[in-house]
């Protein structure tokens, strides 16, 4: 087992924590880079994907288990995201600057839609942001000279410079740039003032507010970050599906995504690769079990979402910490043996008083 | 003639949702879990009502009955097996296994019916009453009946049976409760039989309006914006919000442009948050310390 002698503050906010850490990075790091001289075209674009997911993953992992908001219309950020920066391309601006636009034009309404969240906790923000999501919905069909309605609209190529961003391994580095620097932002504004608060105001409002902390305008700034999030992962998304329609951003995207920080492990970074890497290999897992399993069975309509319900309750019961929950324990298991506890991880229950007086 | 033709088809379509929402809220005043599935147990009490009357020949009424039966049935098991473990858990991993319980709903109906709609054949079909120049059919009469009748039951119930009480105080405060001597999680396992009977009345009540299909229960997140326009946790408001919803959306889709119809309950819903979160009929306080 390690034991970090801390003598400095700093220590506290350092991105690596010890040297095995940054040997293990960038472990994963050199082998990320050369994935694309191993891997054939079809799963280097299904890790692009995973990247994306992940982009989006970050978004809803720093209001879900950062911040404690829980949002069921982050396919909405997802579309808006997607459909700004095709909008953007389609009437000439360079690549870049389309897909920051289109970030920041979703962070604007992310930081709207997060207003009214001052008011509202829970189950009735899940719903305030499940409307929202309808309505997005119900915009993009109807508001046929941006959106081309039903009709979708086709997504031009990325270019940058001259150089064509739209070959697979192209845009795999392209995707896990981008990530990079979203992690790095993540991480960035998670040791900063703006996200300790986040933190606090998840564990305890009322106690967040007596420490000075601004609620109103710290649930709209994680709003808007996790917004920008996702509309980028969006505007990405848009390149890898090439042609837009409404029905590519319904409901089910929004619950796969929170499927996706559930199962990754809520409450970290960590938790967000996982879970997308999770996300993103089911549907081909399906895939080939469908391959093994008697026609009667394979040809369920929507096995696919039933897998995924099924999934995400059995990690609700067993391991609400998710995977790297899991992998935590297991590792100080190893660390700590023979002497590891079960119940060192027992969970506290707490039974519900209820605010209501009828 | 025309507004008030609108206005019966309205209510009766309010009336659907009411009776969603009232599954919603009967399981959040007792047990403060969030029932996302509660439209799809409206789908499977509609197949397993098809199945009794259509395909076993059960006459109408026995095959309602055996409907309610079974469905509390699955509404004890689905409790026993999935919501047991989550007592005592955060609510949002509730609200999320219940949306993973409609997944597998779902999935489930579409496994063993099929996807093409159903229809059950009903002694109420086709007919229909006249007043004056407006025309209802039987069936939303009975849709109307029924929500009332179930309602007055409801409200009966939690003011003066000694369950009723047990189960608002079992919501109020689990640990209290159960010191007193409640039986909290036999409590629990009958809120959830009593919230899937309803389910499955609503789904009979329904069916002939709407085909039955997998997909149906999708009409329980409408029923869930009801539930919280009226104010979560109360049964009067469950109604007053489904009626108010139904109403609006018929109007909507007759006077606005398309599209304002499917997303008026929404509109609503998000007004009401921004104007008055806690709903019409408020029970929540602001949570002191």
């Amino acid at each position: 087992m390690r034991f970090l002698f801390k003598t400095n503050y700093r220590q506290d906010v350092r991105l690596f924590k010890h040297n095995g850490q940054r040997f293990w990075y960038s472990l994963l790091l050199a082998g990320v880079l050369l994935a694309p001289l191993l891997m054939d075209e079809f799963y280097l674009g299904e890790l692009a994907l995973v990247y994306i997911y992940a982009i989006a993953g970050i978004g809803l992992m720093l209001l879900v288990g950062y911040t404690g908001l829980v949002s069921l219309g982050h396919a909405a950020f997802l579309a808006i995201g997607a459909y700004s920066h095709t909008w953007f391309l389609a009437h000439g601006w360079p690549f870049p600057l389309a897909l920051l636009k289109a970030s920041l034009i979703t962070a604007l309404v992310g930081a709207i839609v997060g207003l009214p969240a001052m008011r509202m906790t829970g189950i009735y923000l899940a719903i305030a942001t499940l409307a929202f999501a309808v309505i997005v919905e119900q915009v993009i069909v109807h508001w046929e000279s941006v959106t081309g309605g039903f009709r979708g609209m086709l997504v031009p190529q990325a270019q940058f410079l001259g150089l064509d961003l739209s070959g697979s391994t192209a845009f795999y580095f392209l995707c896990l740039f981008i990530l990079l620097i979203c992690l790095l932002l993540a991480l960035n504004i998670l040791r900063s003032p703006t996200g300790r608060a986040m933190t606090a105001v998840r564990d305890s409002e009322i106690s967040a507010q007596s420490m000075g902390i601004h609620l109103a305008r710290t649930k709209s700034i994680a709003f808007a970050i996790s917004a920008g999030f996702t509309g980028l992962a969006g505007g990405l998304l848009a390149h890898k599906m090439g042609y837009l329609a409404p029905d590519a951003f319904t409901i089910l995207i929004s619950i796969q995504l929170l499927l996706m920080v559930v199962v990754g492990g809520l409450g970290s970074l960590h938790g967000v690769i996982y879970g997308a890497i999770f996300i993103g290999l089911l549907p081909q897992g399906i895939a080939l079990m469908r391959d093994y399993l008697p026609p009667a069975v394979s040809q369920i309509p929507g096995l696919e979402p039933g897998i995924f319900g099924f999934i995400m309750i059995l990690f609700l019961i067993y391991e609400p910490l998710g995977i790297y929950g899991r992998w935590l324990k297991i590792r100080q298991y190893f660390e700590l043996f023979p002497l590891y506890r079960k119940s060192t991880h027992k969970r506290q229950k707490s039974y519900l008083r209820t605010e209501r007086m009828r | 003639m025309e507004v008030l033709q609108l206005l019966i088809s309205g209510i009766s379509q309010g009336c659907v949702y009411g009776l969603i929402a009232l599954g919603f809220v009967l399981i959040y005043k007792a047990t403060e879990m969030v029932n996302f599935a509660q439209g799809d147990m409206m789908m499977l009490g509609a197949f397993i009502a098809y199945t009794f009357i259509n395909i076993l020949g059960f006459p109408f009424i026995w095959g309602l009955l055996a409907t309610i039966a079974a469905m509390a049935l699955v509404g004890v098991l689905i409790e026993r097996i999935i919501l047991r473990p989550m007592i005592g858990e955060p609510p949002f991993a509730v609200l999320m296994i219940t949306i993973g319980l409609g997944f597998i709903l779902r999935a489930v109906a579409g496994a063993v019916w099929g996807n093409d709609p159903k229809s059950i054949t009903s002694p109420l079909a086709g007919g229909v009453v006249r007043f004056g120049d407006v025309a209802v059919g039987y069936e939303n009469i009975a849709i109307i009946v029924g929500t009332i009748l179930l309602c007055l039951a409801l409200y009966l119930f939690f003011r003066f049976t000694r369950l009723g009480v047990a189960m608002q105080a079992a919501s109020q405060n689990q640990l209290a409760a159960y010191y007193c001597g409640i039986p909290v999680k036999r409590v629990f396992s009958i809120i959830w039989a009593l919230s899937a009977a309803i389910a499955a009345t609503a789904g009979v009540l329904v069916a002939p309006i709407t085909l039955i299909d997998p997909l149906m229960g999708f009409v329980g997140i409408k029923a869930f914006a009801a539930a919280i326009v009226g104010g979560f946790g109360s049964l009067q408001g469950a109604m007053a919000g489904g009626l108010l919803i139904g109403i609006v959306e018929q109007f909507a889709g007759l006077y606005l442009p398309t599209g304002f119809s499917d997303t008026s309950a929404y509109v609503i819903l998000l007004l009401m948050l921004f104007v008055r979160p806690e709903g019409i009929f408020a029970t929540m306080q602001k949570k002191k310390v």
